[in-house]
Protein backbone atom coordinates (compact mmCIF):
# COMPACT_ATOMS: atom_id res chain seq x y z
CA UNK A 1 0.00 0.00 0.00
CA UNK A 2 2.89 2.40 -0.59
CA UNK A 3 0.60 4.48 -2.81
CA UNK A 4 -1.05 5.70 0.39
CA UNK A 5 2.34 6.80 1.75
CA UNK A 6 2.93 8.57 -1.55
CA UNK A 7 -0.35 10.50 -1.24
CA UNK A 8 0.47 11.34 2.38
CA UNK A 9 3.79 12.83 1.24
CA UNK A 10 1.97 14.86 -1.41
CA UNK A 11 -0.49 16.16 1.19
CA UNK A 12 2.38 17.18 3.51
CA UNK A 13 4.24 19.04 0.77
CA UNK A 14 1.18 20.82 -0.65
CA UNK A 15 -0.19 21.81 2.77
CA UNK A 16 3.18 23.27 3.74
CA UNK A 17 3.32 25.19 0.47
CA UNK A 18 -0.22 26.57 0.77
CA UNK A 19 0.19 27.49 4.42
CA UNK A 20 3.40 29.32 3.60
CA UNK A 21 1.61 31.41 0.97
CA UNK A 22 -0.74 32.73 3.64
CA UNK A 23 -4.25 33.92 2.79
CA UNK A 24 -7.12 31.64 2.01
CA UNK A 25 -6.69 29.25 -0.92
CA UNK A 26 -8.52 26.24 -2.14
CA UNK A 27 -6.37 23.61 -3.89
CA UNK A 28 -8.04 22.92 -7.23
CA UNK A 29 -5.55 20.54 -8.76
CA UNK A 30 -2.24 18.82 -8.12
CA UNK A 31 -0.16 17.95 -11.19
CA UNK A 32 2.16 14.98 -10.72
CA UNK A 33 4.88 13.56 -12.96
CA UNK A 34 5.24 9.81 -12.55
CA UNK A 35 7.64 7.72 -14.58
CA UNK A 36 6.74 4.22 -15.74
CA UNK A 37 9.77 2.87 -13.82
CA UNK A 38 8.97 4.74 -10.60
CA UNK A 39 7.23 1.75 -9.04
CA UNK A 40 3.92 3.51 -8.52
CA UNK A 41 0.63 2.05 -9.68
CA UNK A 42 -1.12 5.19 -10.97
CA UNK A 43 -4.54 3.48 -11.03
CA UNK A 44 -4.13 2.66 -7.37
CA UNK A 45 -3.09 6.25 -6.64
CA UNK A 46 -6.15 7.66 -8.41
CA UNK A 47 -8.42 5.20 -6.63
CA UNK A 48 -7.09 6.09 -3.18
CA UNK A 49 -6.86 9.83 -3.82
CA UNK A 50 -10.40 11.03 -2.96
CA UNK A 51 -10.48 9.16 0.34
CA UNK A 52 -6.90 9.97 1.31
CA UNK A 53 -7.20 13.74 0.84
CA UNK A 54 -10.43 14.04 2.82
CA UNK A 55 -10.30 16.60 5.61
CA UNK A 56 -7.05 18.04 4.33
CA UNK A 57 -6.37 21.22 2.36
CA UNK A 58 -6.46 19.02 -0.74
CA UNK A 59 -10.03 17.89 -0.15
CA UNK A 60 -11.80 18.06 -3.51
CA UNK A 61 -8.62 18.76 -5.46
CA UNK A 62 -8.15 16.96 -8.74
CA UNK A 63 -5.14 14.67 -9.15
CA UNK A 64 -3.64 15.05 -12.63
CA UNK A 65 -0.94 12.56 -13.53
CA UNK A 66 1.56 13.08 -16.34
CA UNK A 67 3.12 9.73 -17.23
CA UNK A 68 6.81 9.89 -18.19
CA UNK A 69 7.90 6.99 -20.41
CA UNK A 70 11.19 5.18 -19.74
CA UNK A 71 14.22 5.90 -21.91
CA UNK A 72 17.82 4.79 -21.63
CA UNK A 73 21.21 5.14 -23.28
CA UNK A 74 23.43 2.08 -23.76
CA UNK A 75 26.75 2.42 -21.90
CA UNK A 76 28.48 0.12 -24.39
CA UNK A 77 27.40 1.47 -27.79
CA UNK A 78 25.66 4.76 -26.97
CA UNK A 79 22.33 3.87 -28.56
CA UNK A 80 19.35 5.71 -27.10
CA UNK A 81 16.13 3.72 -26.80
CA UNK A 82 12.82 3.54 -25.01
CA UNK A 83 12.42 0.93 -22.29
CA UNK A 84 9.61 -0.63 -20.30
CA UNK A 85 11.54 -2.81 -17.82
CA UNK A 86 14.92 -2.51 -16.12
CA UNK A 87 15.96 -5.76 -17.78
CA UNK A 88 15.32 -4.50 -21.31
CA UNK A 89 18.60 -4.84 -23.23
CA UNK A 90 20.01 -2.35 -25.73
CA UNK A 91 18.21 -3.06 -29.03
CA UNK A 92 21.46 -2.51 -30.94
CA UNK A 93 24.10 -4.55 -29.05
CA UNK A 94 21.93 -6.46 -26.49
CA UNK A 95 23.98 -5.08 -23.57
CA UNK A 96 22.35 -4.70 -20.16
CA UNK A 97 24.76 -1.95 -19.13
CA UNK A 98 22.28 0.84 -19.67
CA UNK A 99 21.83 4.28 -18.18
CA UNK A 100 18.22 5.14 -17.44
CA UNK A 101 17.50 8.68 -18.62
CA UNK A 102 13.80 9.11 -17.91
CA UNK A 103 11.00 7.11 -16.34
CA UNK A 104 12.07 7.22 -12.68
CA UNK A 105 10.35 10.58 -12.04
CA UNK A 106 8.14 10.83 -8.97
CA UNK A 107 7.46 14.52 -8.72
CA UNK A 108 4.92 17.13 -7.77
CA UNK A 109 5.11 19.49 -10.73
CA UNK A 110 2.59 22.23 -10.00
CA UNK A 111 -0.43 22.95 -7.86
CA UNK A 112 -3.40 25.05 -8.92
CA UNK A 113 -4.81 27.29 -6.25
CA UNK A 114 -7.94 29.39 -6.17
CA UNK A 115 -8.16 32.39 -3.89
CA UNK A 116 -11.11 32.12 -1.55
CA UNK A 117 -12.99 35.27 -0.58
CA UNK A 118 -13.09 35.36 3.19
CA UNK A 119 -16.92 35.39 3.32
CA UNK A 120 -17.42 32.30 1.17
CA UNK A 121 -16.82 29.10 3.11
CA UNK A 122 -14.97 26.29 1.37
CA UNK A 123 -17.35 23.92 -0.36
CA UNK A 124 -17.20 20.45 1.07
CA UNK A 125 -16.77 18.06 -1.80
CA UNK A 126 -16.71 14.34 -2.41
CA UNK B 1 -7.37 -2.66 -8.21
CA UNK B 2 -6.56 -3.90 -4.75
CA UNK B 3 -6.49 -1.09 -2.23
CA UNK B 4 -4.64 -3.14 0.35
CA UNK B 5 -1.40 -3.35 -1.54
CA UNK B 6 -2.15 -1.72 -4.88
CA UNK B 7 -1.97 -4.95 -6.87
CA UNK B 8 -3.79 -4.97 -10.15
CA UNK B 9 -5.08 -8.53 -9.95
CA UNK B 10 -7.58 -10.51 -7.97
CA UNK B 11 -7.01 -12.52 -4.84
CA UNK B 12 -6.70 -9.80 -2.26
CA UNK B 13 -9.39 -8.71 0.05
CA UNK B 14 -10.50 -5.13 -0.24
CA UNK B 15 -10.55 -4.94 3.50
CA UNK B 16 -9.31 -1.73 4.94
CA UNK B 17 -9.85 1.21 2.69
CA UNK B 18 -7.69 3.36 4.90
CA UNK B 19 -6.02 2.34 8.12
CA UNK B 20 -8.59 2.88 10.83
CA UNK B 21 -11.34 4.04 8.48
CA UNK B 22 -14.68 2.27 8.28
CA UNK B 23 -16.04 1.21 4.91
CA UNK B 24 -18.19 4.03 3.59
CA UNK B 25 -20.91 4.10 1.01
CA UNK B 26 -20.65 6.15 -2.16
CA UNK B 27 -23.53 7.22 -4.39
CA UNK B 28 -26.01 4.97 -2.62
CA UNK B 29 -23.90 1.88 -3.24
CA UNK B 30 -22.50 -0.09 -0.35
CA UNK B 31 -18.77 -0.63 -0.48
CA UNK B 32 -18.27 -4.34 -0.65
CA UNK B 33 -15.28 -5.45 1.33
CA UNK B 34 -15.44 -9.05 0.31
CA UNK B 35 -13.78 -9.25 -3.09
CA UNK B 36 -12.93 -7.50 -6.34
CA UNK B 37 -16.46 -8.03 -7.60
CA UNK B 38 -17.96 -6.23 -10.60
CA UNK B 39 -20.01 -4.26 -8.05
CA UNK B 40 -16.79 -2.66 -6.91
CA UNK B 41 -15.94 -1.68 -10.43
CA UNK B 42 -19.43 -0.23 -10.87
CA UNK B 43 -18.93 1.57 -7.62
CA UNK B 44 -15.75 3.08 -8.89
CA UNK B 45 -17.40 4.09 -12.15
CA UNK B 46 -20.27 5.64 -10.24
CA UNK B 47 -17.80 7.26 -7.94
CA UNK B 48 -15.81 8.67 -10.81
CA UNK B 49 -19.01 9.96 -12.45
CA UNK B 50 -19.91 11.55 -9.18
CA UNK B 51 -16.51 13.16 -9.04
CA UNK B 52 -16.89 14.44 -12.58
CA UNK B 53 -20.30 15.88 -11.75
CA UNK B 54 -18.88 17.29 -8.57
CA UNK B 55 -16.01 18.84 -10.39
CA UNK B 56 -18.36 20.39 -12.97
CA UNK B 57 -20.40 21.79 -10.13
CA UNK B 58 -17.28 23.25 -8.59
CA UNK B 59 -16.30 24.81 -11.88
CA UNK B 60 -19.71 26.40 -12.23
CA UNK B 61 -19.58 27.45 -8.62
CA UNK B 62 -16.25 29.09 -8.95
CA UNK B 63 -17.27 30.89 -12.11
CA UNK B 64 -20.08 32.47 -10.13
CA UNK B 65 -17.65 33.93 -7.69
CA UNK B 66 -16.47 37.29 -8.82
CA UNK B 67 -13.57 37.55 -6.43
CA UNK B 68 -11.90 34.34 -7.44
CA UNK B 69 -8.51 34.23 -9.07
CA UNK B 70 -6.50 31.20 -10.15
CA UNK B 71 -2.91 30.69 -9.25
CA UNK B 72 -0.54 28.04 -10.55
CA UNK B 73 2.39 27.37 -8.24
CA UNK B 74 5.49 25.50 -9.44
CA UNK B 75 6.55 22.90 -6.92
CA UNK B 76 8.99 20.75 -8.96
CA UNK B 77 9.83 18.61 -5.98
CA UNK B 78 10.22 14.88 -5.52
CA UNK B 79 7.14 13.39 -3.90
CA UNK B 80 9.36 11.48 -1.47
CA UNK B 81 11.43 14.59 -0.81
CA UNK B 82 10.75 14.52 2.94
CA UNK B 83 11.74 10.85 3.25
CA UNK B 84 14.82 11.37 1.09
CA UNK B 85 16.00 14.32 3.17
CA UNK B 86 15.49 12.39 6.40
CA UNK B 87 17.35 9.45 4.88
CA UNK B 88 20.28 11.74 4.11
CA UNK B 89 20.29 12.87 7.74
CA UNK B 90 20.45 9.23 8.85
CA UNK B 91 23.24 8.63 6.34
CA UNK B 92 25.20 11.60 7.66
CA UNK B 93 24.89 10.27 11.19
CA UNK B 94 26.11 6.82 10.15
CA UNK B 95 28.96 8.31 8.16
CA UNK B 96 30.11 10.54 11.02
CA UNK B 97 30.30 7.56 13.37
CA UNK B 98 31.85 5.29 10.74
CA UNK B 99 28.89 2.92 10.98
CA UNK B 100 28.06 0.42 8.25
CA UNK B 101 24.28 0.50 7.89
CA UNK B 102 22.71 -2.36 5.95
CA UNK B 103 19.10 -2.40 4.77
CA UNK B 104 18.08 -6.04 4.42
CA UNK B 105 15.12 -6.62 2.13
CA UNK B 106 13.41 -9.77 0.84
CA UNK B 107 10.13 -11.59 0.59
CA UNK B 108 8.79 -13.00 3.85
CA UNK B 109 10.47 -16.25 4.84
CA UNK B 110 13.66 -16.04 2.83
CA UNK B 111 15.74 -16.12 6.01
CA UNK B 112 16.73 -12.56 6.92
CA UNK B 113 16.31 -13.14 10.64
CA UNK B 114 18.04 -16.52 10.52
CA UNK B 115 21.04 -15.01 8.73
CA UNK B 116 21.18 -12.31 11.40
CA UNK B 117 20.93 -14.83 14.24
CA UNK B 118 23.78 -16.85 12.79
CA UNK B 119 25.83 -13.69 12.18
CA UNK B 120 25.39 -12.56 15.79
CA UNK B 121 26.27 -16.02 17.12
CA UNK B 122 29.42 -16.22 14.97
CA UNK B 123 30.63 -12.60 15.01
CA UNK B 124 28.76 -10.92 17.88
CA UNK B 125 31.87 -10.79 20.04
CA UNK B 126 34.14 -9.53 17.28
CA UNK B 127 31.96 -6.77 15.86
CA UNK B 128 29.41 -4.51 17.48
CA UNK B 129 25.98 -5.07 15.95
CA UNK B 130 22.84 -2.96 16.43
CA UNK B 131 19.62 -4.24 14.92
CA UNK B 132 16.39 -2.59 13.77
CA UNK B 133 13.60 -5.09 13.15
CA UNK B 134 10.72 -4.07 10.91
CA UNK B 135 7.51 -6.11 10.91
CA UNK B 136 3.84 -5.31 10.59
CA UNK B 137 3.03 -6.91 13.93
CA UNK B 138 4.63 -8.60 16.96
CA UNK B 139 8.12 -8.38 18.41
CA UNK B 140 8.94 -12.04 17.75
CA UNK B 141 11.93 -11.24 15.53
CA UNK B 142 13.31 -8.75 18.04
CA UNK B 143 13.02 -11.40 20.76
CA UNK B 144 14.96 -13.87 18.59
CA UNK B 145 17.70 -11.29 18.02
CA UNK B 146 17.75 -10.13 21.65
CA UNK B 147 18.33 -13.73 22.70
CA UNK B 148 21.62 -13.50 20.80
CA UNK B 149 22.63 -10.53 22.93
CA UNK B 150 22.55 -7.68 20.40
CA UNK B 151 20.71 -4.42 21.11
CA UNK B 152 17.57 -4.42 18.99
CA UNK B 153 14.58 -2.13 18.40
CA UNK B 154 11.40 -3.52 16.90
CA UNK B 155 9.40 -1.23 14.63
CA UNK B 156 5.85 -2.35 13.99
CA UNK B 157 4.45 -0.68 10.92
CA UNK B 158 0.85 -1.76 11.59
CA UNK B 159 -0.79 -1.78 8.17
CA UNK B 160 2.33 -0.28 6.57
CA UNK B 161 4.27 -2.49 4.19
CA UNK B 162 7.72 -0.89 4.46
CA UNK B 163 10.03 1.06 6.75
CA UNK B 164 10.53 4.77 6.18
CA UNK B 165 13.50 6.98 7.06
CA UNK B 166 11.58 8.57 9.95
CA UNK B 167 10.99 5.17 11.61
CA UNK B 168 14.69 4.31 11.31
CA UNK B 169 15.57 7.74 12.71
CA UNK B 170 13.42 7.07 15.79
CA UNK B 171 14.81 3.55 16.20
CA UNK B 172 18.42 4.76 15.92
CA UNK B 173 17.81 7.39 18.60
CA UNK B 174 16.81 4.59 20.94
CA UNK B 175 19.55 2.20 19.88
CA UNK B 176 22.44 4.68 20.23
CA UNK B 177 24.84 2.66 18.07
CA UNK B 178 28.53 3.03 18.91
CA UNK B 179 31.28 4.16 16.54
CA UNK B 180 32.59 1.66 13.98
CA UNK B 181 29.60 -0.61 14.57
CA UNK B 182 27.31 -2.39 12.10
CA UNK B 183 23.64 -1.39 12.04
CA UNK B 184 21.41 -3.92 10.33
CA UNK B 185 17.92 -2.77 9.44
CA UNK B 186 15.72 -5.77 8.71
CA UNK B 187 12.97 -4.35 6.55
CA UNK B 188 9.38 -5.62 6.38
CA UNK B 189 9.24 -8.86 4.35
CA UNK B 190 8.00 -7.47 1.06
CA UNK B 191 9.76 -7.43 -2.28
CA UNK B 192 7.86 -4.43 -3.65
CA UNK B 193 7.28 -1.38 -1.46
CA UNK B 194 10.54 -1.14 0.55
CA UNK B 195 12.47 -0.57 -2.69
CA UNK B 196 11.09 2.97 -2.96
CA UNK B 197 12.12 4.18 0.47
CA UNK B 198 15.69 5.20 1.14
CA UNK B 199 16.46 4.73 4.83
CA UNK B 200 19.93 6.25 4.77
CA UNK B 201 21.64 2.86 4.53
CA UNK B 202 25.21 2.41 3.28
CA UNK B 203 24.24 -0.67 1.28
CA UNK B 204 21.02 -2.44 0.42
CA UNK B 205 21.13 -6.23 0.67
CA UNK B 206 18.43 -8.29 -1.03
CA UNK B 207 18.00 -11.86 0.21
CA UNK B 208 16.49 -14.57 -1.96
CA UNK B 209 16.20 -18.20 -0.92
CA UNK B 210 16.39 -21.10 -3.34
CA UNK B 211 12.89 -22.19 -2.36
CA UNK B 212 11.71 -19.18 -4.37
CA UNK B 213 11.77 -18.92 -8.16
CA UNK B 214 14.87 -18.07 -10.21
CA UNK B 215 12.88 -15.43 -12.08
CA UNK B 216 12.14 -13.27 -9.02
CA UNK B 217 14.54 -10.55 -10.19
CA UNK B 218 12.49 -10.17 -13.36
CA UNK B 219 9.17 -10.26 -11.52
CA UNK B 220 10.27 -7.79 -8.85
CA UNK B 221 12.94 -5.78 -10.68
CA UNK B 222 12.84 -2.63 -8.52
CA UNK B 223 14.25 -4.38 -5.46
CA UNK B 224 17.11 -6.00 -7.36
CA UNK B 225 17.76 -2.78 -9.28
CA UNK B 226 18.25 -0.76 -6.09
CA UNK B 227 20.34 -3.32 -4.14
CA UNK B 228 24.12 -3.69 -4.12
CA UNK B 229 24.39 -7.22 -2.72
CA UNK B 230 22.23 -10.29 -3.34
CA UNK B 231 22.41 -13.08 -0.77
CA UNK B 232 21.27 -16.45 -2.07
CA UNK B 233 20.17 -18.31 1.07
CA UNK B 234 19.31 -21.93 1.92
CA UNK B 235 21.90 -23.45 -0.43
CA UNK B 236 22.00 -26.51 1.86
CA UNK B 237 18.73 -27.46 0.12
CA UNK B 238 20.24 -27.39 -3.39
CA UNK B 239 20.45 -31.23 -3.70
CA UNK B 240 16.71 -31.50 -3.07
CA UNK B 241 15.40 -28.74 -5.31
CA UNK B 242 15.34 -27.89 -8.98
CA UNK B 243 16.87 -24.48 -8.61
CA UNK B 244 19.25 -22.99 -11.17
CA UNK B 245 21.54 -20.59 -9.31
CA UNK B 246 23.22 -19.43 -12.52
CA UNK B 247 19.85 -18.58 -14.09
CA UNK B 248 18.98 -16.49 -11.04
CA UNK B 249 22.26 -14.60 -11.34
CA UNK B 250 21.76 -14.03 -15.06
CA UNK B 251 18.29 -12.61 -14.47
CA UNK B 252 19.47 -10.43 -11.59
CA UNK B 253 22.39 -9.07 -13.63
CA UNK B 254 20.01 -8.13 -16.42
CA UNK B 255 18.18 -5.90 -13.96
CA UNK B 256 21.32 -4.67 -12.22
CA UNK B 257 24.69 -5.36 -13.90
CA UNK B 258 26.58 -4.13 -10.80
CA UNK B 259 24.99 -6.57 -8.32
CA UNK B 260 27.30 -8.74 -6.18
CA UNK B 261 26.30 -12.26 -5.02
CA UNK B 262 26.99 -14.40 -1.97
CA UNK B 263 25.66 -17.95 -1.77
CA UNK B 264 25.18 -19.20 1.77
CA UNK B 265 23.16 -21.23 4.21
CA UNK B 266 22.30 -19.78 7.58
CA UNK B 267 21.43 -23.31 8.75
CA UNK B 268 24.61 -25.18 7.77
CA UNK B 269 26.90 -22.14 7.96
CA UNK B 270 28.26 -22.72 4.45
CA UNK B 271 29.27 -19.45 2.76
CA UNK B 272 28.76 -17.36 5.91
CA UNK B 273 32.45 -16.42 5.98
CA UNK B 274 32.06 -14.70 2.63
CA UNK B 275 29.25 -12.63 4.12
CA UNK B 276 31.37 -11.67 7.12
CA UNK B 277 34.24 -10.73 4.83
CA UNK B 278 31.87 -8.59 2.79
CA UNK B 279 30.71 -6.72 5.93
CA UNK B 280 34.34 -6.17 6.98
CA UNK B 281 35.12 -4.82 3.51
CA UNK B 282 32.32 -2.26 3.89
CA UNK B 283 33.83 -1.10 7.20
CA UNK B 284 37.14 -0.29 5.58
CA UNK B 285 35.91 0.92 2.21
CA UNK B 286 34.25 4.26 1.70
CA UNK B 287 30.86 2.64 1.82
CA UNK B 288 28.57 5.50 0.98
CA UNK B 289 27.50 4.78 -2.53
CA UNK B 290 24.59 7.21 -2.77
Amino acid sequence: MHELSIIQSIIDTVETEVTRKGGSYRVEAVVLQIGTLAGVETGSLEFLWPAAVQNTLLDGAECQIEIVPGTAVCSDCGTGFSMINYFDPCPNCRSHLINVQTGEELKIKTIELCAQPADVPATATN
Amino acid sequence: MCATCGCAGDGHQLKAFLPGARPRSFAGLKLSNSDHSPANSELRTANSELRTANSELRTANSELRTANSKLVVDIERDILDKNNRLAERNRGYFEAKNIVALNMVSSPGSGKTSILERTLADKGREMAFFIVEGDQQTSRDAERIAAGGAPVVQVNTGKGCHLEAEMVHQAIRQLQPTENSVVVIENVGNLVCPSMFDLGESKRVVVISITEGEDKPLKYPDMFHTSQLCIINKIDLLPYLKFDVEALKTFALQVNPGLEFIELSATSGEGMNQWYAWIKKQQTASHFSK
